[in-house]
């Protein structure tokens, strides 16, 4: 009977399954070569001393051990990534749902605020803002020529340690659009009759600011949170840009990235920056689950 | 009674009207804050436009955005700052990006297709696989795809940013694909299965056809963020032959910045162009696609 059945069952898996599977041959082939491949290949490495040219030597946990016991740039790095992300993430949603909150009350003109917002957001990624910025807030920048007309004499914002990190997060803030449009879409999604029934019952517009608006708008609030504090974590270009791939002054703009850049390419040790790119995905995988568990608590889902 | 209630009807339309007149100032209130706002938010922009304009002499000695004369001198030294003009680097930067859209509309549609569509095993699996390599930090997969790319001689060709969109490897589309192709009626394809037509068939005479707004939104991503690539040229592209326009800008940056400011905002100005132009006339898109599927910029 085995027999009978075989070739028919074969002929089946076959027929059902042979569509989907050759629809997404390039999709298998870039993640087995380029996705799962790489990640097990990057964790062995991280357990190596390897500079590309020489085959890797198999160390152990030195690289880790060194990056938590020895290694200051590391731990410099990992407290400017951490400001950056504590600052810039909850200012810049803070920014984008004020603002969406503000264009959402039916004002004339959203259309064009809504454009002129979303435009820095849709350029900041390029170098030549990151260009912009060094100039703006250089010692002799715009920044400094606009205060100067309030008797304001300005640091230089750049090169100064204790304010290179804050122009970053300044020009993360700047790029507040994208999240904006994502909370205008969720806020569109409140039926006005809710808030018709809350007037009528006498609720005021900042009682039912947190009662509805910011309950119903949850997850929205969390999507954002979560897409943006994992950009924060993987931004580069600004930083590379505006210290001239140095991480300086004193390691101020030292972003993690940056730091696992230049160990693999500047000092071409791989299997470090290997050890170095998996703590980030350990932290950035952490964080995620983290929220995730969490968001039960205070996302709220219509049932 | 009736004055009783022609006192009511006074006293509400007062009431009303003193509502009416606190809407209005706040209002007003909210236009000229979004108006500030909005000034703060484009200066710099302006202001980099207006210094590219300027005289040579004159770009930092105000802060004001008019240009007392309009020079395109800025733009001539610029464009020969470096050893290679940037005519080269716009050449390579659009031929990546071109390469890069062709490679993710034609190879994430397929992949879209099959997870919206197609019945097979293991179907809920691989597209949970797949939004998990949406949450990836790059880093991860760096180092061995650099060290793949450069064993196979791909270091200093565009291979290396090419290739990967041909392997479906940006997830974000597909998602936004599987998203699209959700919305469209599925009796529409069972017909067309019921005729006897192949699942290729569906896919290339029903569908695509179909979806021509998400495949413009995937194309205009594709190119802002192909263009806007710094990370991928940096490390990839060393001879100057190569370079994208970010590369130049960075290269002029590190040679030039301290003499030359004009040049360098000049070929900064340049560079946004492309993208300021698809968001000047594809506004609509970019926002909805950013809406629906929540992008991050």
């Amino acid at each position: 009977m085995g027999r009978a059945v075989s070739p028919s069952f074969w002929s089946q898996l076959w027929s059902r399954n042979a569509g989907g599977y050759l629809f997404l041959l390039p999709w298998f082939l870039g993640f087995f070569g380029l996705t799962l491949g790489p990640m097990i290949s990057s964790l062995y490495l991280s357990f190596t001393n390897f500079d590309l040219l020489t085959a890797p030597d198999w160390v152990g946990p030195a690289n880790y051990v060194r990056i938590f016991t020895s290694d200051p740039k590391f731990s410099a790095s990992m407290r400017v990534t951490l400001f950056f992300v504590v600052f810039s993430v909850p200012l810049k949603l803070a920014f984008a749902l004020g603002v969406a909150l503000l264009l959402n009350r039916g004002m004339k003109g959203l259309p064009l605020y809504r454009a002129v917002f979303y435009l820095p957001s849709l350029l900041g990624a390029s170098v030549a803002i990151a260009v912009l910025w060094r100039q703006l807030f250089a010692g002799d920048g715009v920044v400094n020529d606009a205060l100067a007309i309030f008797g304001i004499k300005g640091p230089a914002w750049i090169s100064n340690p204790n304010y290179s990190l804050w122009t970053l997060v300044v020009l993360s803030i700047w790029q507040f659009g994208s999240p904006m449009i994502i909370f205008l879409a969720g806020l569109r999604q409140i039926p006005v009759d809710m808030y018709e029934a809350a007037s009528l019952d006498g609720a005021s517009k900042w009682r039912q600011f947190w009662k509805i608006t910011l309950p119903l708008l949850t997850p929205v609030v969390f999507f954002n949170f979560i897409i943006q504090t994992i950009e924060a974590f993987k931004s580069f270009t600004p930083a590379f840009i505006i210290s001239g791939g140095t991480g300086n002054p004193i390691n101020s703009t030292l972003f993690y990235t940056l730091y696992l850049y230049q160990e693999a390419f500047s000092f071409f040790r791989m299997g470090y920056a290997s050890a170095l790119a998996w703590i980030l995905l350990a932290i950035v995988g952490f964080f995620t689950a983290f929220s995730f568990l969490t968001s039960k608590y205070w996302v709220h889902y219509d049932d | 009674m009736t004055t009783d209630v022609q006192r009511l009807t006074v006293v509400t339309e007062r009431q009303t009207a003193g509502v009416k007149t606190r809407k209005r100032l706040l209002s007003i209130l909210a236009h000229v804050l979004l108006v500030g706002a909005s000034i703060l938010m484009l200066y710099p922009l302006l202001w980099m436009l207006s210094s590219s304009l300027r005289p040579e002499n004159e770009i930092f000695t105000s802060t004001s955005l008019w240009p007392s004369a309009i020079s395109l001198d800025s733009y001539f030294r610029g464009w020969n700052g470096l050893r290679l003009s940037f005519g080269t680097f716009f050449v390579n930067s659009f031929t990546i990006a071109v390469l890069a859209i062709i490679g993710n509309l034609a190879t994430c549609s397929l992949a879209a297709f099959a997870f919206a569509r197609l019945e097979f095993w293991g179907r809920g699996f691989w597209f949970a696989m797949m939004l998990a390599t949406l949450m990836l930090p790059y880093q991860v997969t760096l180092i061995p795809q650099y060290v793949l790319f450069h064993n196979l001689g791909w270091v200093n060709t565009f291979l290396p940013l090419v290739v990967p969109k041909f392997l479906a490897a940006d997830g974000f589309f597909i998602f936004l694909m599987v998203q699209f192709f959700r919305g469209i009626p599925k009796e529409l394809d069972e017909a067309a299965m019921m005729d006897g037509c192949s699942p290729w068939r569906i896919y290339w005479k029903i569908l695509l056809p179909l979806s021509t707004p998400v495949l413009a939104t995937a194309a205009i991503f594709t190119f802002i963020w192909t263009w806007d690539d710094f990370f991928g040229p940096l490390i990839y592209l060393s001879d100057i032959r190569t370079y994208t326009v970010m590369l130049g800008l960075r290269t002029f940056v590190d040679s030039s910045a301290q003499s030359d400011w004009g040049g360098l905002f000049a070929m900064s100005i340049l560079s946004l162009l492309p993208i300021f132009l698809f968001f000047l006339f594809f506004q609509r898109l970019l926002i909805e696609g950013i809406a629906t599927t929540g992008m991050k910029r």
